[in-house]
């Protein structure tokens, strides 16, 4: 299926979701007034993705920022990921928090209480 | 007499002000402010830790103006421009303060009250356990807010909410909130 790939803004994140490689990626800044319009694309590339997924995808979360418009979002997000999960293939969460940051330590342990996903969190030293 | 907006808010114009601004709160405004007070923080060399939680907070804080505003009746838009609220950004000596206001009607003041006096009342451990709560339990509003501001930012600031709410007319009053950062 088609990649899906998104150029980050001052507001909302870059995206590059690579299903041949079975590579996930959120980078940047998710901090849009309204977070359900951007990523209602997002959600529905995982719904089309979870018909054939990989044995293992791979996601790797890298934010910076995001506010709480988008943590629901991302919970939506993450929920696909958890379908596939169920099934036969297998999905891992990479959660990147730079070394001081424990709001956004606490934000990925907060989501990995929620969801049935194994998560790797992993700390970016500078 | 009524309250005095003005004098409201030359009174919050103390300390080291980052970021003084009354008027229409837009999506463009949200984003000048948030650069403006970034770049100011550079300036005082502030920590990565303090720098995040800051902005964080004012995101937040901002948005929750953006995300509740009210449309107000014809005789105040001659007052106040469309979509009004006011945001001021302090640093003092040992904290940063975000100030926000805006008009709130009468009949919602209770439900704000009653929100905020709950969550200035829980422990750390309770103010997670509600986040994740509302997190997977409530929808998004169609302008995409979900209920989560406030509690983010007593979570994420680790203090109480100081609000007040003055009354402006019969209808109306306005609704100040004051949000501490430690440094």
């Amino acid at each position: 299926m088609e990649a899906l790939s998104i150029e980050g803004t001052a507001k909302t994140p870059s995206v590059k979701f690579d299903g041949q490689e079975g590579v996930i990626e959120i980078k940047g800044r998710s901090i849009p007034e309204n977070s359900i319009e951007f990523y209602k694309p997002l959600v529905e590339w995982l719904e089309q993705y979870s018909g054939s997924p990989m044995d293992l995808t791979q996601v790797n979360v890298q934010l910076e920022y995001f506010n709480t418009s988008s943590s629901k979002c991302i919970l939506d997000v993450f929920k696909k990921l958890e379908a596939i999960h169920k099934g036969k293939s297998e999905v891992i969460i990479n959660w990147y928090y730079e070394e001081d940051d424990e709001d956004m330590l606490e934000a990925g342990e907060d989501y990995e209480s929620i969801i049935r996903v194994p998560f790797k969190m992993i700390e970016i030293v500078e | 007499m009524s309250f005095d907006i003005n004098e409201y808010y030359s009174r919050l114009n103390g300390g080291d002000v980052l970021m003084a601004f009354k008027g229409s709160i837009s999506s463009e405004l949200i984003s000048n402010v948030l650069e403006v007070v970034e770049s100011k923080m550079d300036e005082y060399s502030e920590s990565s830790k303090i720098r995040k939680k800051v902005y964080n907070v004012l995101v937040e804080s901002l948005q929750n103006l953006y995300h509740h505003i009210e449309v107000l009746p014809d005789e105040m838009q001659k007052m106040f421009d469309d979509k009004f609220g006011i945001l001021v950004v302090s640093r003092q000596d040992d904290k940063y303060k975000i100030s926000t206001g805006n008009f709130i009607g009468q009949d919602k003041v209770d439900v704000l009250r009653n929100k905020i006096d709950k969550i200035n009342s829980m422990t750390r451990e309770e103010l997670k356990d509600m986040y994740k709560f509302i997190l997977n339990h409530q929808r998004l509003s169609e302008k995409g807010g979900g209920g989560l501001g406030l509690v983010d930012i007593a979570r994420k600031t680790g203090n109480q909410l100081d609000y007040t709410f003055e009354k402006f007319d019969d209808t109306y009053y306005f609704f100040n909130l004051d949000v501490f950062i430690d440094l």
